[in-house]
């Protein structure tokens, strides 16, 4: 029952015009600086994000659109990165060369960084802790 | 095989659409089963699909390219899939308001490490400069990490290789060592998966909880301004 009326009321297209704009805003912004000085290689869509936040902030609520749409992309997110990892592939022999020396410096190295970050983040939260939600 | 078949995997190998069909059909079949494995850290779905399309292109001999003309479609979604991090983001508002001096101290702290360790260690097994240079951006983004390994004289292939190893290993590494630590604190445990390793790590934190998602959305998006930041002041100084 409320579940049709629910499936009306989300404008997917005009949620995903809203997020390839921020993103087209950010790049845009990102090319404009790149003009001036090309080492710039700061990420448009990131950028993007931070438009979005702004205009999140000023309206003060998403709407149903835009939550149900970036619900459904970042559930899925994983998905995305398919492309790029089935990429490794190419690079197999670099890793070979040089494969026992980085693999051990990666996964140490990613250890160490959660653990410190984690640790760091504790000591400074003054407050309870956040819990798991729901 | 025969001709007829024959010509038809010719041509249905090098068409976009096959290769999108395989993404999705490996990804949402190693989802089911990391469903089925109760989201076992091990069972990671990048790694999963990854792994089974590699393999694919292996056996049948298709390159990357031609691969990627069909997946292409779903890579670009990773842009306004960053943009919509601001959703969650803006949701956690007010525990990030409550958490902002730890999260500036824990990004500190975790980017140096990112970098240092790593290259430290490499160092120590011999490595040459460009391998170096190459690993030290691992734990941020793809397009960031190519750009500092550029600027740091490393290869940005290598780079990108490394941050998506990076971020498969973090993101199968995080949750087990975040509960043998017994640390329930999922706005600190999602930071820290974002600044370790990026958006796959982010990924992983969504598949989690939500506050840990857009605290490692955030993250993510700092670590990239940080390290860039930390490469520029390197470069600065090393003259």
């Amino acid at each position: 029952m409320g579940q049709s009326e629910q499936k009306q009321s989300i404008n997917l297209p005009a949620a995903l015009a809203m997020l390839l704009t921020c993103q087209l805003a950010g790049e845009a912004i990102v090319a404009a600086v790149r003009l001036r000085n090309p080492e710039f290689g700061f990420p448009g869509p990131v950028l993007g994000m931070g438009l979005l936040f702004l205009w999140l902030v000023w309206r003060g609520r998403p709407g149903e659109s835009l939550d149900a749409a970036a619900g459904a992309i970042l559930r899925n997110l994983s998905l995305l990165f398919v492309p790029a990892a089935v990429g490794l592939i190419q690079y197999g022999e670099i890793m070979m060369r040089f494969g026992l020396a980085v693999l051990v410096a990666l996964i140490v190295s990613t250890v160490l960084t959660l653990l410190v970050t984690a640790g760091v983040f504790l000591v400074f939260a003054r407050n309870e802790e956040a819990g798991p939600d729901e | 095989m025969n001709e007829p078949v024959s010509s038809l995997w010719v041509y249905l190998a090098a068409s976009p659409l096959f290769w999108l069909a395989v993404t999705l059909a490996a990804y949402s079949a190693a989802d089911q089963l990391a469903v089925r494995l109760g989201r076992h850290p091990l069972a990671n779905t990048v790694l999963l699909s990854a792994v089974a399309i590699g393999l694919l292109l292996l056996v049948t001999g298709t390159d990357y390219a031609t691969y990627f003309e069909g997946a292409q479609f779903v890579h670009f979604m990773l842009g306004p899939a960053t943009v919509a991090l601001a959703v969650p983001l803006w949701r956690n508002l007010a525990l990030v308001r409550r958490n902002l001096g730890a999260m500036a101290a824990a990004l500190l702290a975790g980017s140096v490490t990112a970098a240092g360790s790593a290259i430290l260690i490499a160092w120590a097994f011999g490595a040459p400069w460009p391998v170096l240079a190459s690993l030290a951006p691992k734990s941020v983004t793809a397009p960031i990490a190519m750009e500092l390994a550029r600027s740091l004289g490393g290869w940005p292939a290598m780079a990108a290789g490394l941050v998506i190893l990076t971020g498969i290993t973090g993101a199968i590494i995080v949750t087990p060592l975040m509960n043998l630590l017994g640390i329930r604190n999922f706005a600190a445990r999602g930071f820290a998966a974002g600044v370790a390793s990026h958006g796959i790590g982010t990924a992983r934190a969504f598949q989690v909880s939500d506050t840990a998602g857009a605290f490692a959305g955030i993250a993510m998006g700092l670590n990239g301004a940080m390290t860039s930041l930390l490469v520029a002041l390197w470069l600065v100084f090393s003259g």
